[in-house]
């Protein structure tokens, strides 16, 4: 799916700017659409060119020239179980029809009645959560071997990385909100918070998907604090919000669904926040690279990036705080529903 | 608003792959790596209350060699005050000794003076004896005219005598 792009007049400068801000390559789509759009070249559209950025897709765009098909899987009554590569949907960068079905706006349907299919495929977010599970598997159980072979010396290589960083979760995170049973809600938060953080930093990565900017990932976490908060929750946390406690009874009735809400509020904030954080972050980069063709200017190009530069490193910043936020609030819920009575 | 829509094929993926993932990594990764780290800081732990042990160790065994070595102090020194104690009762003892023997030697040197001084006074006696004839043969040789007189010097004599 291509969007119109406004072209720059001299391509191969555009070109050094674009290699400039080369940790971002989204850039990159602006050369990639010079050749077939100058027609549309006044239909600039920068809200169509960013959204495609952060949103989930059936291809992987690198750059021009470069994109990765992705298997499609899909289901329908009609047409059983289907599975064949998203290149079928392309004929020289136009969008086809292939074997009963459409890509239209990133939904695949079916091609007769229009009507929208189970869709199963591999998208890009899909393969950074594949990329995403590998790398921390491989890191977290190298990181494990490491304390194995070297039992009883001081860590070093990756494991004297990463010994702070589960030591701060173990201590700051999860400790002081958990008072109960800490050991046993650890490994799982520990999972999230390298699984977030992870994510942020992947997602930094030139050409690379949004994933923990996508709400469903979000939503999935939060899901899982949801159960584990409520599944764990104790006594006390349940009375706590069928009967609240020192509520005189005419106020019941406005307080217990007040607290019933509240149960659904904790995961709907956790989605929200790291989704919008993610999101936000990566649109006001992509708006900043945009700037460059809007005013089509090499000056504007080098101070939007080095504006982006900037940004940059404030998301690396994000990252991890958001990594840390979101383990945080997951810490405090299940501390919550855990506590002892303290009235 | 597509952007906000949750989407089926990334919830489903991430059901599969995520309950096995984090299966995974919880037993072989956070597990061994929380173990060992626990582990480790036991033995760090162990590690400074074994030293802070020894340190008291010290302290006492430095205590007691101190009281070892009072306690040997005071040992000399009541073995010294006896020593010297001893000595000066041997040397009373001797003093006392050789007294009484000073003693005895002058009480024996007493009684032989006594006996010399009853010898010499018989000897005296004797003597006088003598000296009394010879007064007499003289006081005869010279005055046996005057009766009176020699009666008188006769009887001065002997008293004398009685005298000494």
């Amino acid at each position: 799916m291509k969007k119109p792009f406004l072209v720059p007049k001299k391509p191969f400068l555009a070109l050094i700017i674009a290699a400039f801000s080369f940790f971002n390559m989204y850039t990159a789509d602006a050369q990639e659409s010079e050749s077939q759009e100058k027609a549309h070249a006044e239909e600039f559209i920068i809200s169509d060119v960013i959204l495609d950025h952060v949103m989930d897709s059936h291809e992987w765009h690198l750059t021009e020239g470069l994109v990765i098909p992705l298997p499609i899987i899909v289901y329908s009554k009609e047409k059983g179980l289907d599975f064949f590569s998203s290149a079928n949907f392309f004929e020289h960068h136009h969008p086809v029809e292939y074997n009963g079905y459409k890509l239209e706006n990133n939904h695949i349907l079916l091609s007769n009645s229009g009507e929208p299919v189970l869709d199963l495929s591999i998208t890009k977010n899909v393969a950074m959560l594949f990329i995403n599970t590998t790398i921390l598997l491989f890191v977290f159980l190298s990181v494990a071997k490491a304390y194995k072979t070297n039992a009883g010396k001081a860590p070093k290589g990756i494991q004297s990385l990463f010994e702070p960083i589960i030591i701060f979760v173990r201590d700051e995170i999860v400790k002081p909100n958990i008072s109960h049973h800490h050991e046993r809600y650890l490994p799982y938060l520990l999972t999230l918070f390298f699984v977030v953080l992870f994510g942020n930093l992947l997602g930094l990565l030139p050409g690379a998907g949004n994933l923990t900017g996508n709400i469903t990932f979000t939503l999935f976490l939060a899901l899982i604090t949801f159960f584990i908060t409520n599944f764990s929750g104790n006594k006390n946390y349940w009375s706590h919000i069928f009967w609240t406690p020192g509520v005189p009874l005419a106020l019941r009735p406005i307080i217990l669904p007040v607290e019933i809400i509240g149960i659904f509020t904790k995961p709907f904030s956790l989605t929200i926040r790291l989704f919008v954080a993610i999101t936000a972050g990566h649109i006001v980069l992509l708006s900043l690279i945009c700037l460059t063709f809007i005013f089509n200017s090499y000056f504007v190009g080098i101070g939007a990036s080095l504006v982006v530069v900037f940004i940059n490193m404030i998301e690396l910043l994000v990252a991890g705080i958001q990594a840390y936020v979101f383990t945080l609030f997951t810490a405090l819920y299940i501390g919550m529903a855990t506590a002892d009575e303290h009235h | 608003m597509e952007l906000l829509t949750p989407k089926t094929g990334l919830l489903f993926w991430q059901l599969v792959i995520f309950v096995p993932f984090v299966f995974l990594l919880i037993k072989f990764g956070w597990k061994p790596i929380l173990a060992s780290l626990q582990e480790r800081e036991e033995s760090i732990q162990k590690a400074l209350d074994a030293a802070e042990k020894a340190k008291i160790e010290m302290t006492s065994l430095k205590s007691d060699n101190e009281k070892l070595l009072k306690e040997a102090r005071e040992e000399r020194d009541r073995v010294l005050r006896e020593a010297r104690e001893a000595a000066n009762r041997l040397h009373e003892e001797a003093q006392v000794a050789a007294k009484k023997n000073a003693d005895k030697i002058i009480e024996d040197a007493k009684s032989i003076i006594q006996i010399e001084k009853q010898a010499a006074l018989r000897d005296v006696k004797a003597q006088v004896a003598m000296f009394s004839l010879e007064i007499s043969e003289k006081l005869i040789k010279k005055n046996l005219s005057e009766d009176k007189q020699q009666k008188e010097l006769v009887n001065t004599l002997i008293k004398d005598l009685k005298l000494n």
